[in-house]
């Protein structure tokens, strides 16, 4: 399961979502708001997305994660909107028997997402903001 | 066969800072038979010179599936221009 939304990520609610009675690994990653970049203070940041290419996409990388890997369940979630120091852009969530492919699948999923979704951000900053263009 | 100079609408989108720099997310562009993407963008930085002389390549999508420069463009309804992605 993917989902894009402009709510914040409720991430206990994701590791319910995953597990199940199989599963001994639940691998988690979330990727959060930092407050600096490039020796800047960073404020928040907005995320844009095209949001029906980034689902599809989001989906073959799940597919492709499922295929992979002996895992029972995937999810990834991602934000848009405008999100402050702290908060959660994305997270993954994959369940399995056994921690090797949870955490494999899991580091699989967020570096393709980062690679192929199409989705930006723009970093706002004391006195301005800038797109990020390119995965840092 | 199409005839020569047989034209078609396309429907092209953009996103991010190639949002800002054309002032818009979507517009509707006629292009002839026989186009490929690379002759799409020659269009496009015609119409939108703030195009010319990026500091990136853009990705291109047709609909919703990504594809390369020399992508044909009969039987596409929509092309995406955009930025290297940055999500996460």
């Amino acid at each position: 399961m993917v989902r894009l939304q402009g709510e914040s990520i409720d991430v206990a609610a994701l590791l319910q979502a995953v597990r199940g009675d199989e599963d001994g690994a639940v691998a988690l990653f979330t990727g959060v708001v930092r407050n600096h970049n490039a020796g800047r203070r960073v404020e928040s940041l907005v995320y844009h997305a095209y949001p029906e290419m980034a689902l599809r996409e989001m989906r073959k990388v799940e597919d492709r994660a499922r295929r992979r890997f002996a895992v029972s369940e995937v999810q990834a979630v991602h934000r848009t909107g405008e999100l402050r120091v702290g908060e959660t852009a994305v997270a993954v969530a994959v369940a399995a028997s056994h921690r090797d492919h949870a955490f494999a699948a899991c580091r699989f999923v967020i570096d393709e997402l980062k690679q192929r979704v199409p989705i930006w951000k723009k970093e706002r900053f004391e006195g301005g903001e800038a797109w990020i263009e390119g995965s840092s | 066969m199409s005839g020569r100079g047989a034209t078609m609408r396309i429907d092209v989108r953009y996103f991010a800072s190639l949002a800002e720099r054309t002032g818009m997310a979507t517009e509707s562009v006629e292009i002839a038979t026989g186009d490929d993407v690379a002759a799409l963008w020659h269009r496009l930085v015609t119409r939108h010179p703030e195009l010319d002389r990026l500091p990136f390549r853009p990705l291109v999508a047709c609909d919703m599936d990504y594809a390369e420069w020399d992508r044909r463009l009969d039987g596409v309804r929509e092309v995406a221009f955009l930025p290297p992605v940055s999500g996460g």
